[in-house]
C-alpha cells in the first residue's frame, strides 16, 4: 500500500428521519388510536432500521451522504467544512466506525482514535483517577499506556489535588480539563475530531487549538470537522467543502475557505425553517429567526435571535446561543438554564429569545447558533446547530452620519463615552 | 497559513508506511502490538456473524474498566452498600420460607425449607439481575455508543460479569447457612464451576437478545422486570423440581436454570441425586440461546448508533 492513510471511495450513507406523531382530534379517534397504537409504533420503529428495497423509499428518508470519494495521505491534516447537515459529522461518524455507511468503501490504514466529544463514559460517582482509566481505554488505550501518562495527563489537567475525589464533586470546568487532557494524550496514527472545540471557555479552546497545532505538527494523519473558518485555516493546508452530503470542492485551505464564505455571504438567512425538525437527544429545533425591524438589520436596533425548540421529555436543560464572526470566531454568548421547579419542565413547545442589544456588534457578517446541552455541566450536548441564521448587519449611520466615512474600528461597537478634561493651560 | 514544520515532517520517510503490509484481509486487524499500522476495512456488512473473540480480547482493557465501574457504582451512594447483594436474598429467603414452607407447607426434598429455597434463589436471584442489567445496559449507554467505537458486544457482557461480584457474596452467606443448619456439600460441588458457567452461558445468551431488542423497542426494559418474577415460578426455587410430573420433567428442563438451581442443590445439599436429564436439556437451550443471541445482537448493532 502506498502512503495514503485513509481512502473513501463512493461513500453514501441513508437516513430515515421523524418519528413524527399524529395528532387526533376527537375522542373516538383517540381512543381507537389508543387500540391500534403498538401496531403503528411496532411499524414505526422497524421502519427506523428498514428501508424499501426498491428504491422507492419515502419522502422522509435522507441521503446525508451520497457518493463521497477522496484520499487523504500519511501525515496530512485536512479541514471539513460545509453547512449543518452538509453531512460532516455523519462522515466521521463512518471513519470512526461509529455508523456503517449504507454503501461504499472506507479504508484506513494505521490506528485511529475519533475524538467526537471529550469525556465519553465519564461518570460523576467515580474519581478523576478512576475516569482517567476508564475514558482512556474508551478512547481506545491500553491499561499500560494510561499508567505511563498517568502523570502527564494529570499535570496537563491541573487538577492533581482532587485526583481521587469523585467528579461529581468538580466544577464543569475541571471535568472538561480532566476530559480534555485524556483526550490529549491519545497517540492515535489517524486522528478524527470533530467540532470539541465548541464548549469551554475562550482559555480552553486555546488550550485546544494549541494541542491540536502540536498534533498536526507531529506528523500525524488528521480530519478536522470544523465550523471556526481560522482554525480551519491554521491548522489545515487542505480543505474538504460538503454540501448535501456531497463534495463541494477540494483544495487548498485559503481557497475552500474563500469560496465557501462567499457562498455562504450570497445567501443571508433570517428566517431558517427545515422541513424537519432537527432532532437532538430528545429535544428538537423547529426553526430559527431574526427579528429586526426594516429591511436589513443594522446596528442601531435591538436584534432579537428566536429559536423553538420542543422538548420531548420532562428534564432540565441549558440552552447557549452563539454570535459568530465570519471565520466562526465565537462574538458573543449567552446561556438560559431550566428552572429548578419540577413543575416548569414538563415536554411541549418553547421559545427561546436572546436579545441582541443595539450597538454591541461591529457591522460585518454574522451567523447564529445554538447548543442545547444537560443541566449540571456536565458538557454532554443534546443538540448543537451552527450557522442557522445569517445576516450582514448594516451600519444604521448614527456614529458615521456627521463625521466618519468609513468603517468603525474594533471587534465590537458599543457607544462608550470619551471625556476630557484641562489639566493645564 | 502554511506550516513550514508540517511540510518538512512531510517529506521525511514515514517508518509507517514501511512497516504497512499489503493485506488483501477483508476485515480489520493486522497485529495485536500496540503500534502496528493496521489496516481497517469499513464496508456496509451484509449477513450474519458470530463474535469476534480477537476483538473482543483486543479490547479486553475496557471490559475490565467497565466490569469495575458497574460494580464500584452499584450501590455507590447507599448507606448499606455491598450489604445489599446480602439482604436481597436473605429477606426474600425469610418471605418465602414463611409463606411458602411454613403456611402453604410445600415440599423442600427433606431439607430445611430456608436453606431448600436460598439455595435456589442465589442463582435465580444472579439471573434475574443480569438479564435485567444487561438489557437496560445499551440504552444507559447510547450516549458513549453514538461517539465512539467499541464492541458493542461489551455491555450487555458487562452486567453478566460485574453481577458475579453480588453472586458470590450470596454464595458465602449460603456456606454460612450451610454450617448453620449442619448440611455438608457432596461430591456433585466439583460441578459448582460448570453449574456456574452455565447460569452465565443463560444469562448472556438471553442478555444479547433483550439488549438488542431494547435498544430498538423500549417495551423489554418495562415487560422485564414484570417477566422475570413471573419466569420465577418457571423454574424451582420456591418449589423442588420433583414437584414436577415426570412426563414433563424433560420440558420442565428446556428452562437452563431449572437445571443449574436443581444442580446447586443436589450438589451443596445433596437431597436429590445430580439432574443430569434437567442439565443435559438445559445446555442445550443455552446454548442455542447464546449463539442465536450473539447472531441476533451483531445483526442489530450496526444500526444502534443509529435508532439510539
Amino acid at each position: 500500500m502506498s502512503d495514503i492513510a485513509i481512502k473513501v471511495e463512493n461513500l453514501s450513507k441513508r437516513y430515515r428521519i421523524g418519528l413524527k406523531e399524529e395528532m387526533h382530534d376527537s375522542l373516538v379517534a383517540a381512543t381507537i388510536d389508543f387500540v391500534k397504537q403498538p401496531i403503528v409504533n411496532l411499524r414505526r420503529l422497524r421502519r427506523l432500521s428498514h428501508f424499501e428495497e426498491d428504491g422507492h423509499d419515502a419522502e422522509d428518508v435522507i441521503w446525508a451522504l451520497g457518493g463521497v470519494s477522496f484520499e487523504v495521505k500519511q501525515g496530512e491534516v485536512v479541514g471539513i467544512i460545509g453547512r449543518n447537515g452538509a453531512g460532516k459529522t455523519t462522515l466521521l461518524k463512518i471513519l470512526s466506525r461509529i455508523t456503517e455507511p449504507t454503501s461504499g468503501r472506507v479504508e484506513i490504514c494505521g490506528r485511529v482514535s475519533s475524538l467526537l466529544e471529550v469525556g465519553t463514559g465519564f461518570h460523576p460517582e467515580l474519581t478523576g483517577r478512576e475516569n482517567i482509566y476508564l475514558n482512556g481505554t474508551i478512547l481506545g488505550m491500553k491499561k499500560t499506556e494510561i499508567d505511563r501518562k498517568f502523570d502527564e495527563i494529570v499535570d496537563f489537567s491541573g487538577v492533581e489535588k482532587f485526583i481521587d475525589t469523585p467528579v461529581k464533586r468538580y466544577s464543569s470546568g475541571m471535568r472538561v480539563r480532566l476530559a480534555f487532557s485524556v483526550a490529549a494524550h491519545l497517540e492515535p496514527e489517524i486522528m478524527l475530531v470533530d467540532e470539541v472545540l465548541a464548549v469551554g471557555d475562550a482559555v480552553f479552546q486555546k488550550k485546544c487549538l494549541g494541542k491540536m497545532g502540536d498534533v498536526a505538527r507531529g506528523g500525524r494523519t488528521v480530519l478536522f470537522v470544523s465550523h471556526n473558518m481560522m482554525a480551519i485555516k491554521s491548522l489545515c493546508p487542505t480543505v474538504i467543502w460538503l454540501n448535501n452530503g456531497k463534495i463541494q470542492s477540494i483544495g487548498e485551505a485559503e481557497e475552500i475557505v474563500q469560496a465557501y464564505l462567499r457562498d455562504s455571504e450570497a445567501v443571508c438567512v433570517t428566517y431558517y425553517h427545515p422541513a424537519q425538525p432537527i432532532e437532538g437527544r430528545d429535544i428538537s429545533l423547529i426553526e430559527a429567526r431574526l427579528l429586526f425591524e426594516g429591511d436589513v438589520p443594522d446596528n442601531g436596533q435591538e436584534l432579537v435571535f428566536e429559536v423553538k425548540i420542543e422538548v420531548l421529555k420532562k428534564m432540565q436543560f441549558s440552552a447557549h446561543m452563539f454570535v459568530y464572526r465570519e471565520y466562526g470566531l465565537v462574538m458573543v454568548a449567552a446561556d438560559y438554564h431550566s428552572p429548578v421547579a419540577p413543575e416548569e419542565l414538563a415536554p411541549g413547545m418553547f421559545t427561546l429569545r436572546f436579545k441582541i442589544p443595539p450597538y454591541l456588534l461591529n457591522p460585518g457578517m454574522y451567523s447564529l447558533g445554538l447548543m442545547l446541552a444537560d443541566y449540571d455541566g456536565n458538557n454532554e450536548q443534546y443538540l448543537s446547530a451552527q450557522d442557522l441564521i445569517r445576516f450582514d448587519l448594516e451600519d444604521d449611520g448614527y456614529r458615521r452620519g456627521n463625521r466618519y466615512h468609513l468603517g468603525w474600528g474594533g471587534a465590537v461597537s458599543p457607544i462608550l463615552p470619551v471625556s476630557i478634561t484641562r489639566d493645564s493651560r | 497559513m502554511p506550516d513550514p514544520a508540517m511540510r518538512l515532517r512531510r517529506d521525511q520517510p514515514s517508518d509507517l508506511e514501511d512497516r504497512v503490509e499489503p493485506s488483501n484481509a477483508q476485515h480489520v486487524a493486522v497485529d495485536l502490538a500496540p503500534h502496528a499500522p493496521e489496516l481497517t476495512v469499513i464496508e456496509p456488512s451484509s449477513g450474519w456473524q458470530l463474535i469476534d473473540w480477537r476483538e473482543l480480547w483486543r479490547y479486553r482493557d475496557l471490559f475490565y474498566f467497565l466490569v469495575w465501574r458497574d460494580v464500584k457504582v452499584r450501590y455507590a451512594q447507599s448507606v448499606l452498600g455491598i450489604g445489599w447483594a446480602v439482604v436481597q436474598p436473605v429477606f426474600s429467603m425469610i418471605v418465602f420460607t414463611i409463606v411458602f414452607g411454613n403456611l402453604a407447607k410445600v415440599a423442600s426434598d427433606g431439607v430445611p425449607y430456608a436453606i431448600f429455597s436460598y439455595t435456589g434463589l442465589v442463582p435465580w436471584a444472579y439471573f434475574s439481575s443480569a438479564l435485567t442489567g444487561a438489557s437496560s445496559s445499551l440504552v444507559s449507554a447510547a450516549g458513549m455508543i453514538s461517539k465512539v467505537y467499541f464492541p458493542r458486544l461489551i455491555i450487555p457482557l458487562t452486567a453478566v460479569l460485574s453481577n458475579l461480584v453480588d453472586f458470590a457474596i450470596a454464595l458465602l452467606i449460603l456456606f454460612g447457612l450451610m454450617v448453620w443448619f449442619g448440611t455438608s456439600p457432596t461430591i456433585g460441588a466439583l460441578l459448582l464451576p460448570l453449574l456456574v458457567l452455565l447460569m452465565m452461558l443463560t444469562a448472556a445468551g438471553l442478555g444479547m437478545w433483550l439488549t438488542a431488542l431494547a435498544i430498538q423497542y423500549r417495551d423489554v426494559k418495562y415487560g422485564l422486570s414484570f417477566a422475570v418474577q413471573l419466569l420465577m415460578y418457571a423454574a424451582p426455587v420456591v418449589y423442588p423440581a420433583s414437584a414436577i410430573p415426570h412426563r414433563y420433567r424433560l420440558l420442565y428442563g428446556l428452562n437452563p436454570m431449572a437445571g443449574v438451581i436443581e444442580g446447586f442443590r443436589s450438589a451443596l445439599l445433596g437431597s436429590q441425586p445430580m439432574p443430569w436429564d434437567l442439565l443435559l436439556m438445559g445446555t442445550i437451550t443455552a446454548m442455542i440461546a447464546f449463539i442465536s443471541g450473539a447472531l441476533y445482537f451483531r445483526r442489530m448493532e450496526r444500526i444502534f448508533a443509529d435508532v439510539e
